[in-house]
């Protein structure tokens, strides 16, 4: 690292940020395997990216709009709805093709994304509040449609409760497909302007209006984009669960927002990867394992370590940033720039 | 452009402005802050929509929807404050939304580092351009923002007092960039408060006053002295009150310093006396007051009230001494814009006003009615939000919350930006009043009249540092000008010149 360039050190800061995530993960499967050797015998990894990959689905979406400084809290209530509409046809079209039902949740999540989305785009009515009133409405209708009713695995094909066991050398296919996902998008927002829009308007959103960028374009995709990932959220949790209430999936939208948030993605908006977010995930499915296979400490424990992680990270963060803008403001004195 | 008319609110921020600008001319535009300019540079650019009036390019009338419009039609604004992303990198911020593409959309990295290098290159700037734009000084935003503007090949550049903050050396290259736009057939528009930058490299000049177009004419038909004259263009303030014997220093600030933003702040505030702080936007005026008050941390020096030394970065411990901060914003600051005035009145004396650790409405009104009584604030009720007062009636409510907790010392930036002249005249006396019983006043502005009106002694502050003190009985409109620019002594130097 060239001490004397300021740029430099930003850019090795904010690289360290990624692989300090990578560190942590590193060190935890070390110590975990070094107390309960069969952690890392395979069946554990593969439970653990099969977790993974529904959070990490959501997480995608979710980052999205956090980089354009907005949030979406309706993802749980969007995913759950899904899943029941999707099991849901194989008991009302009896023999229908798989595929066509991961287009249904595609298209339930399409169409959510699309009412959240011109709302906050075109209403320029905060997303925080906008997306809170979905949270309720769209699992307000789903509890509406689904009464007390419940969609049992008794009605689903096998072939479809089979699909989170399918893998390719150890990894579950479903995990292959959202990595997949991820590099798709990771790619997006790297090499197309529509993608940088993105940052740009989360970054500073008035430099964003002075340089021309449809805002409210860009903030409607994020929104489709994020539902849509909930809607195919919804068919993987329907495979993975079988069963299916109207309460499937309640609250797993702040989780998605922790993953994002310890992956490095401001909450500002304007920095971060989903890869990051995708490695934020994965990293709090690691811990919750972690913590059933050691039993070091009680599985009660999760969700007490998820919430210390995250203050964690968004403690490094201000101080790295507030560390970094002193240090840059001193070295440009020192340098007499 | 022709005719354009603007008003924000009740405030007429510019009328009946008719500018032409040709290709490869240098027109200059100055005035006093606050004449108009920034908001002429905010329509041209299609921020703002004139309320009335055209605004032609190449013969033909255009209706800028926004800033795209704007840079469709060939104008480049480089704005006072640069607006970069400070996440993206800095090649980033220059092709925003117009990266250099492969084939099938996909943005060319590399292409874009190499033009980005070479649009510095031609600037003389060695910066790195895959660094993030945080942490670069406002000249390295302004010069990204030059090769930004440079980038569009625009047949119209606006650059909004593009010197302020750069070095002499900084200063040379831009001129070569702004020569080489002019050979290249672009219309320059050139703001700035340095005349001898407008004799230096302007073909032409426009000075606005208080909105309205003053002159507008070729450089070579003036000489520095007219620029002057027409930018202040009012009979020099005359004393409007007497001279009276210094009492103690109540707020004793010394060698202050904040690395990058001001530098070794020694002054001092006496009972009785009110202390203007003058100079250009940008000069590091309110960061000292802020950095006094605490709101920002600050790497050396002390703040004194008395003997008591100020905690750094404690607004609480500043109150506690007797310090009142009322801030340039006071939408965003000052006043909590849906309460009652009473409400907001009371907010700094809730301790005093409490009984039983509650605080009843009867006794904040009858609290707020006597301070408004003595601000002459006019309302139609006490209980009426903040948001129905008008501009300066606001600011008066902002100066009873503080002055009812009797403070020893009070600190007041910009106290009358956007207010209308009559209750403009009604804050001054209540300032100066307010001198008068005892109390040690520090007053930011950036209007030089109200400066004279109020003032008993001027600091000129000019790139972060105290650059000329005035006592009020020597003090012109001319000289703090000079001063502020880094001109010494502006009228006879240049009168005497030749053009």
């Amino acid at each position: 690292m060239d001490i004397e360039s300021p740029g430099r050190l930003v850019d090795f800061v904010l690289r360290a940020r990624t692989l300090g995530i990578l560190v942590v993960l590193a060190l935890l499967v070390l110590v975990t395997a070094l107390i309960q050797s069969r952690f890392v015998d395979g069946a554990d990894i593969k439970f653990i990216f099969q977790q993974t990959s529904l959070y990490a689905l959501l997480a995608v979406g979710e980052a999205m709009v956090i980089l354009t400084r907005n949030v979406d809290l309706s993802v749980g209530s969007v995913c759950g709805f899904s899943a029941y509409i999707s099991a849901h046809m194989f008991a009302t079209h009896p023999g229908i093709a798989i595929p066509l039902v991961f287009l249904v949740g595609l298209g339930v999540g399409l169409v959510c994304g699309i009412l959240t989305g011109t709302i906050v785009a075109a209403g320029r009515v905060p997303s925080l509040v906008v997306t809170l009133a979905m949270l309720y409405i769209i699992r307000g209708v789903d509890t509406i449609v689904v009464g007390p009713g419940v969609v049992l695995a008794s009605t689903e094909p096998a072939a479809f409760l089979r699909i989170p066991e399918a893998s390719v050398l150890g990894l579950p296919d479903i995990a292959l497909a959202v990595a997949a996902l991820v590099a798709v998008a990771a790619y997006y927002l790297n090499s197309f302007r529509s993608g940088r829009d993105l940052y740009a308007i989360g970054s500073d959103p008035q430099a964003a209006r002075l340089a021309g960028i449809p805002i409210a374009n860009r903030v409607f995709t994020a929104f489709v984009i994020s539902g849509a990932c909930a809607g195919v959220a919804g068919v993987v949790w329907a495979c993975e669960y079988a069963t299916i209430e109207s309460t499937a999936a309640t609250g797993i939208e702040l989780q998605v927002i922790a993953a994002v948030v310890v992956g490095g993605v401001a909450i500002f908006g304007g920095s971060g990867s989903v890869v990051g977010a995708a490695l934020g995930a994965l990293l709090l499915q690691t811990i919750n394992s972690a913590l059933n296979v050691t039993g070091v400490l009680p599985s009660t424990w999760t969700e007490a370590i998820s919430g210390f992680l995250l203050l964690a990270a968004i403690t490094l963060d201000r101080g790295i940033q507030l560390r970094l803008s002193t240090a840059l403001r001193r070295r440009r004195v020192r340098l007499g720039a | 452009m022709g005719n354009v008319s603007k008003a924000f609110g009740a405030v007429q921020a510019l009328e009946d402005v008719s500018i032409d600008l040709y290709g490869g001319e240098v027109h200059a535009l100055v005035g006093e802050n606050g004449a108009g300019k920034s908001t002429l540079v905010k329509i041209v650019g299609g921020v703002h929509q004139p309320d009335s009036g055209t605004l032609r390019v190449d013969g033909r009338d255009v209706i800028l929807a926004g800033p795209a419009g704007a840079r469709d039609a060939g104008i480049a604004i480089i704005f006072q404050e640069p607006t970069l992303f400070p996440d993206l990198s800095v090649a980033e911020n220059v092709f925003i939304g117009r990266q250099p593409l492969h084939s099938g959309h996909r943005i060319d990295h590399r292409s874009m580092h190499t033009q980005t290098r070479a649009l510095f290159k031609r600037l003389g700037v060695q910066l790195d351009p895959d660094r993030v734009a945080r942490g670069l000084s406002i000249a390295e935003q302004q010069l990204v923002e030059i090769a930004k503007a440079l980038s569009f090949d625009s047949k119209v550049v606006v650059m909004d007092e593009p010197t302020a903050a750069l070095s002499a050396r900084e200063v040379a290259r831009l001129f070569g960039v702004v020569q080489s736009l002019r050979e290249h057939g672009a219309a320059v528009v050139f703001i700035s408060h340095r005349l001898e930058e407008v004799f230096a490299i302007c073909q032409r000049v426009t000075v606005l006053r208080d909105g309205r177009l003053v002159v507008s004419q070729a450089v070579a038909e003036l000489t520095p002295g007219d620029l002057v004259r027409a930018m202040v263009g009012r009979d020099i303030a005359t004393r409007t009150h007497e001279e009276h014997d210094r009492a103690a220093a109540v707020l004793r600030v010394e060698h202050l310093t904040r690395a990058g933003i001001f530098e070794d702040i020694s002054f001092e505030v006496h009972a009785g006396e009110v202390l203007a702080l003058a100079g250009l936007v940008g000069a590091g005026r309110s960061e000292v007051a802020r950095a006094v008050f605490g709101i920002d941390d600050y790497d050396s020096g002390t703040a004194h009230v008395g003997e008591r030394a100020l905690r750094r970065h404690s607004p609480t411990d500043a109150m506690a001494a007797g310090v009142a901060f009322v801030p340039e914003d006071r939408r965003q600051q000052g006043l909590v814009m849906d309460m009652s005035i009473a409400q907001n009145v009371a907010l700094a004396s809730l301790q005093r006003l409490k009984r039983f650790g509650l605080i009843r409405g009867s006794v904040e009104q009858s609290f707020a009615t006597d301070w408004a009584t003595q601000l002459h604030l006019r309302y139609s009720r006490i209980t009426n939000p903040a948001t129905s007062l008008s501009g300066g009636n606001q600011q008066k409510v902002v100066l009873a919350k503080w002055l009812s907790r009797r403070p020893a010392v009070i600190i007041v930036d910009e106290p009358t930006r956007g207010i209308d002249v009559a209750t403009k005249s009604e804050v001054h006396r209540i300032l100066v009043d307010l001198a008068r019983s005892g109390v040690a006043v520090l007053v930011i502005s950036s209007e030089l009249p109200e400066v004279l009106a109020v003032a008993d002694r001027i600091l000129v502050m000019r790139e972060g540092r105290i650059v000329d003190e005035l006592e009020r009985r020597d003090a012109t409109e001319e000289k703090i000008i000079g001063a502020a620019t880094g001109q010494e002594h502006v009228p006879a130097a240049i009168e005497s010149s030749p053009t």
